[in-house]
């Protein structure tokens, strides 16, 4: 993915702004999605917006997050080339509309399993995949002004600490990050084709994003790419095993996860020792402690630049007031 | 000779000589032991803290020299990385090539390395296959294509990891490109690594590594297993915050060489540098 796409399409979203004003940005016209088979039953598309993961087996689809909205047709054509089952869930990993635009268009092409006499029987249910997420995904995309259409909003909300599925054969585990790129953030892990989807926790492509409005804090967001480590388990060489899909670019694996847990730790320490000596917002900007990090991560235009990455990293450490 | 065995012997004739190659290139294949003649202290012991002298870098690059504490080795998750292909030749590098070739047609596919240092293996394909897209993953020894110029293999690498030009803490981006030259005299070859990087080098990067031809190597295996060697709160990331590096400050003193110097920079690669340093302090 282009960064230029990949700063356009995250940022945006997590100005606040929502779907309307991304769509309004970006012309999907000429892009296309890619697939990417990953390994097991699990695929990776990439397009606009954020990455989607794909697992197709004999029960269905399942999806973990939707691109935009004006992607969906383009997102349901790649799908079909993988599957021609039917598309059962679609798992979001944060309320943030290039993860979430999709969900309606995407979720009408699919049908819950039903079972018994129920299938059928009523209009409105069972006609369309249901939407997993996090109770706060669906409060903060509730919230959003222009109000969001009722057929966009998660179906199916979890408030503990995780939500479990069994499908296609396969453990799936949809795990609660709390306060980290927002407040709703999920990973996903496919334990039988050992693959973690991370939506916006990771994304290798930049500096994290945190979203202090929605609840994010960088040290949530640490604890998070902790925790991927964790459950991530490289084979020989340090490489490959359990892969990583990012919310937005390239397919990883556990060691890209440590190079940037590794980033993010090291500036996080450097801002902290600022904010213990008592610095400014704008002698820690002066002070520009990820100089050597912005050649791979930073960026001087668009929404998430570099200022605003050290502004939240800042907020997020110092003492509230 | 009877009258059947003298129509069929100008047959057999061009049969001979249409199956024998038309040129073959020298083959780069066989067991190889490294030579140290070059550079041995940086390759064996281990450089040194603080020196980038001879290296073509970047402020970036240096701050992230500076910030590198060796403890970052100590942490289970890098315990069992192996060197990137363009820095692996540099290690205890004894070298195994070996080709794969189309039973069929008996051209070759691909060329295959194997280094003893943690046993990392890559393939550098000849059949003219594209390189991935930039959303695949990149690997510890990237995606490599090569060809023959004359008598040298040419490789082009990209979809590495991010890595090191120098042990030492000096990276080397996920974005860089490596151009190699694999160059057979004989019994020795010669890698000469290219190393472009638009994001840590202000200037390609080159340097070259000797093997001697060794038909009686024998690499032995090397398994990894990752232990916990220091009790950590998790997430802890051995690092110096920016102008705390006590130990930048031993290379120049020990080997008298000025600290400007030892701060490295792509004139420093060069040899009329010697002529400035000669007025450093």
């Amino acid at each position: 993915m282009q960064m230029k796409l990949f700063f356009g399409s995250i940022a945006t979203l997590a100005l606040g702004v929502g779907i309307v004003c991304a769509q309004q940005n970006q012309n999907f016209d000429n892009v296309e999605v890619h697939v990417l088979p990953v390994q097991g039953n699990v695929y990776m598309l990439v397009g606009a917006g954020g990455n989607i993961t794909v697992q197709a087996g004999k029960e269905g689809v399942l999806l973990v997050d939707t691109s935009f909205a004006p992607m969906a047709a383009k997102v349901s054509a790649a799908i079909k080339t993988i599957s021609d089952r039917p598309l059962r869930y679609i798992i979001n990993t944060h309320a943030h509309g290039d993860h979430t635009g999709g969900n309606e268009a995407l979720a009408k092409t699919g049908s819950i399993i039903a079972g018994g006499n129920f299938a059928g029987t009523t209009t409105d249910i069972g006609n369309s995949a249901s939407i997993i997420a996090h109770e706060r995904v669906q409060q903060r995309m509730s919230d959003q002004k222009p109000a969001l259409a009722f057929g966009m909003l998660p179906t199916d909300t979890y408030f503990t600490a995780k939500k479990e599925l069994f499908f296609n054969g396969e453990a799936i585990q949809i795990l609660h990050q709390p306060a980290a790129h927002t407040d709703g953030d999920s990973i996903v892990f496919f334990r039988r084709s050992d693959v973690i989807s991370t939506g916006d926790i990771f994304t290798p492509g930049g500096y994290p994003v945190v979203d202090l409005e929605r609840g994010g804090s960088i040290n949530g967001l640490l604890d998070s790419l902790n925790r991927i480590i964790d459950m991530t388990v490289p084979a020989d060489k340090q490489e490959g095993g359990t892969y990583v899909i990012p919310g937005h670019g390239r397919l990883c694996d556990e060691a890209d996860v440590v190079e940037y847990r590794d980033m993010a730790t090291i500036i996080r320490d450097r801002i902290r020792d600022m904010v213990f000596k008592g610095m400014t917002l704008e002698q820690v900007r002066a002070a520009k402690p990820t100089r050597d990090y912005d050649p791979l991560y930073g960026a001087t235009t668009g929404f998430w630049t570099t200022d605003k990455f050290v502004e939240a990293v800042y907020k997020s450490l110092s003492p509230k007031k | 000779m009877n009258r059947k065995m003298i129509l069929s012997a100008p047959l057999a004739l061009t049969l001979v000589f249409s199956a024998a190659p038309l040129w073959a290139q020298y083959e780069p294949v066989g067991e190889w032991a490294p030579r140290f003649h070059e550079d041995q202290p940086e390759r064996i012991p281990g450089p040194d803290i603080g020196d980038y002298l001879g290296l073509p870098i970047t402020d970036a690059a240096r701050l992230r020299g500076d910030s590198w504490d060796a403890s970052l080795l100590t942490l289970p998750e890098h315990q069992c990385k192996p060197h990137p292909s363009d820095y692996g030749v540099r290690g205890p590098a004894n070298l195994r090539i070996w080709k794969e070739v189309d039973t069929d047609s008996q051209k070759v596919i691909a060329y295959h390395t194997h280094i003893s240092w943690q046993a990392p293996e890559r393939t550098i394909w000849m059949d003219g296959r594209p390189h991935p897209p930039e959303y695949a993953a990149h690997t510890w020894q990237g995606f490599s294509t090569g060809k023959w110029e004359g008598d040298m293999l040419t490789v082009t690498t990209t979809h590495l990891k991010i890595g090191w030009i120098r042990r030492n803490g000096i990276p080397r981006s996920d974005r860089a490109t490596v151009t190699e030259h694999f160059i057979r005299h004989g019994e020795f070859l010669t890698d000469a690594v290219i190393i472009t990087d638009p994001v840590y080098l202000t200037e390609p990067f080159i340097r070259t590594t000797d093997w001697q031809a060794d038909p009686r190597q024998a690499i032995a295996p090397y398994p990894c297993e990752a232990v916990v060697e220091i009790d950590r709160p998790l997430g802890a990331v051995p690092h110096h915050l920016p102008g705390t590096n006590a130990f930048l400050k031993e290379f120049p003193e020990r080997y008298g060489v000025p600290e400007q110097a030892a701060r490295g920079g792509a004139e420093t690669m060069y040899p009329e540098y010697r002529l400035k340093m000669a007025t450093q302090k």
